[in-house]
């Protein structure tokens, strides 16, 4: 058996999400796949694939960790945390500073502020409503018709964004119908959606002077983050694989159990 | 890290007393309704209570079914019959899931004791310490029932409490005899009236030491437990059963902490709560934070009906004291002060504030409060979307990631 390595699973209420650590913190393997039903099964394949991308076997998880809302439905995991914990472990093992978070997500948005030291100091979820999350935009995509993977392309050609003020998903339904038939292009509409969720996530708490951004809406629309650069005028960071935050700090909790356990 | 190991908060002895206290609260009302052998006055839950019994009621509490409704996960079944008869669901649910059950003819009434429906009322009283919709909600049956609704109009956000409005109130709590004689058809008898002032000022002190238990550590009971307890506090205030119960329950509370029993085993963290309970999720949640090894240790919610104001001596005076005296009647300073108290008797790690979606009188959490508290007392807080009765804004799901994510918060400390 080579070195242990450690890996975490986020099973998302969109995706899951699996991402293997060596002892260096960095991502040997990683893999992405919608939840679908079974999370138990998609969690295996997810494991499989990522563990394969890697080179190696079950047998060489030192420590694995499971997060998101099908954590507790990974039965190969040690323990589980939240992923309010785990975004904000991942997302400080790229950004060791004080930083604001915002993580997209499909069903849900969440800020978590850190101190320097990584310490949690606060968090929020969205309230009961997915306007502003992953969700949305799917069903924007669906309702206009537009592939979700051109979206982001589609923003950036806008020359005159189109605002909608309802907060509500299926009342923006509604009103992207109402601009269609005003005959505003779909690229505006577009960016218009991507500046919907923006107002969503920024009135769900204050920010501090670094943000970090994660999440798959984040890592499918890149845009959204020069949007936020350029609507708050701060410093915006985003890992590697915004995506995979959530996974990489599961892994990051698996290498501290599995440290604490050696003592 | 995530404790695995399930722990679940040790049961109370004294309740097998409490649900025979309760069981005969209503079997005693569904007599006088059916029989007339007493009038039967209904009261909001921080009415005028001992007024209503000095004057030989017995007092029914529509807010307590209204938790019964909520307990039972009726709630949300029969709150869109109210909703369709043009009670939004935007207004309190205990109001919608009351009037949906009158509508619907069904009360968790029946099958906890047989009875068929609420006792019909004869005056409907209430005070709006609380919030308006109380007053609404009595007005709805008193046009049903065809019945008197009268009532007391509290002044609000108060700071300072000033002598003008404790005399308001008096005479507010004094007017109500000549409807209410009428009512009876007997005269006032100013003697039971201090009687039942005296009773519920005894049963309000018991209710405030044994809510007081809970400072010690480990805390011999949780908020779950006391939202069931309080069941005296707020039906039989001003009848020595309430008082006697109280005296009961106290007793096995100190012994819990004289033998160092914690309600949560392995108890580490201590939360208050703030808000109105979600009762249809009461169990689950109380299940979570026992799991957590997390005591919620207090509430505002349970310290309502602590009355101790009341003086026999001066029964409207103190009445108005104590009825107005109440955290929900009173601004965004005192409440902060209040918590903040509770905060350093209790040794508290955290605040959560429940935003009931229905609620906003009873949700604290709306003018930047938990904000101003985290910073003032150095701990977190959490806010959770919800409700009081309809389950339809509350998310169990985001609630659970929510309280697990803030008991790692404070591991991680």
């Amino acid at each position: 058996m080579s070195e242990p390595v450690f890996v975490g699973v986020d099973v998302g209420a969109s995706r899951t999400k699996v991402a293997v650590l060596d002892k260096n913190k960095e991502i040997i393997g990683h893999s992405v796949r919608k939840s679908g039903t079974d999370f138990e099964k998609t969690a295996e394949l997810a494991l499989d694939e990522a563990l394969k991308m890697a080179g190696l076997s079950r047998e060489d998880i030192g420590f694995c960790v499971s997060t998101g809302y099908g954590r507790k439905n990974v039965p190969f995991s040690e323990f589980t945390k939240t992923e309010i914990g785990c975004h904000a472990k991942g997302a400080f093992h790229y950004f060791p500073m004080a930083i604001t978070i915002i993580d997209i997500g499909g069903q849900d948005n969440k800020i978590i502020k850190l101190d320097e030291a990584g310490h949690r100091l606060s968090f929020k979820m969205n309230r009961k409503c997915a306007a502003g999350t992953g969700a949305f935009l799917e069903e924007m995509s669906m309702r206009l018709d537009i592939p979700l993977e051109e979206m982001d392309e589609l923003a950036r050609q806008s020359e005159n964004l189109v605002e909608l003020g309802s907060y509500c998903t299926v009342f923006s339904a509604t009103e992207v119908l109402e601009k269609i038939r005003q005959g505003k292009k779909v690229p505006d509409i577009v960016k218009g959606l991507f500046l919907s969720v923006i107002k969503r996530v920024l009135e769900m708490d204050s920010l501090t002077d670094r943000v970090v951004m994660t999440g798959g809406v984040v890592e499918h629309n890149p845009y959204l983050v020069e949007m936020v650069r350029e609507r708050t005028g701060l410093e915006v960071m985003v890992p590697e694989r915004p995506q995979l935050t959530g996974a990489v700090g599961a892994a990051l909790y698996a290498m501290d159990a599995a440290a604490a356990s050696e003592k | 890290m995530l404790a695995k190991k399930e722990s679940l908060r040790k049961e109370i002895a004294a309740t097998k007393t409490l649900k025979k206290i309760m069981a005969n609260h209503f079997y005693e009302l569904d007599e006088a309704a059916r029989t007339g052998s007493k009038k039967v006055a209904w009261c909001t839950s921080v009415g005028p209570a001992e007024l209503l019994r000095g004057m030989g009621f017995l007092v029914y509490f529509p807010e307590n079914h209204g938790a019964m409704l909520g307990a039972t996960r009726m709630a949300t079944e029969l709150i869109p019959y109210a909703n369709a008869i043009g009670y939004s669901p935007d207004i309190c649910s205990y109001l919608t899931s009351d009037i949906g059950s009158y509508l619907q003819k069904k009360t968790p009434l029946t099958k906890a004791y047989n009875i068929e429906s609420v006792p019909r009322p004869d005056v409907l009283v209430f005070n709006t310490n609380q919030c308006r919709d109380v007053q609404d909600w009595f007005t709805w049956y008193g046009r049903e029932f065809g019945v008197p609704v009268v009532g007391i109009h509290t002044h609000r956000d108060i700071g300072r409490i000033r002598d003008y409005q404790i005399k308001d109130i008096a005479k507010q709590i004094e007017d109500l005899i000549p409807p209410l004689e009428e009512v009876t058809g007997e005269k006032f008898d100013m003697d039971r009236f201090k009687e039942a002032v005296a009773l519920s000022r005894q049963c309000s002190i018991l209710w405030r030491r044994c809510l007081e238990a809970a400072a010690a550590i480990p805390s011999p009971w949780t908020f779950f437990d006391a939202t069931i307890h309080m069941g005296p506090a707020v039906v039989a205030r001003g009848t020595k059963e309430a008082v006697d119960y109280y005296e009961l329950l106290l007793e096995e509370l100190t012994q819990r902490v004289k033998d160092g029993t914690a309600a949560v085993e392995g108890e580490r963290y201590r939360l208050y709560w703030e808000g109105m309970p979600i009762w249809g999720k009461l169990r689950s949640l109380s299940e979570l934070f026992a799991s957590l090894q997390t005591c919620i240790v207090a509430s505002t919610y349970c310290n309502s009906w602590i009355f101790d104001q009341l003086d026999p001596d001066e029964p409207f005076e103190s009445m108005a004291r104590a009825y107005t005296e109440l955290f929900i009647v009173r601004d965004e300073a005192y409440k902060e002060e209040y918590i903040k108290s509770c905060f350093e008797f209790f040794k508290l790690h955290g605040i959560i504030f429940h935003d009931a979606k229905t609620c906003p009188n009873n949700s604290n959490n709306r003018y930047g409060m938990p904000e101003r508290l985290s910073k003032k007392l150095g701990i977190p807080t959490l806010t959770i979307n919800g409700d009081l009765n309809d389950l339809r804004c509350y998310s169990e799901e985001q609630a659970k990631t929510n309280i697990e994510a803030f008991i790692e918060q404070l591991e991680e400390e």
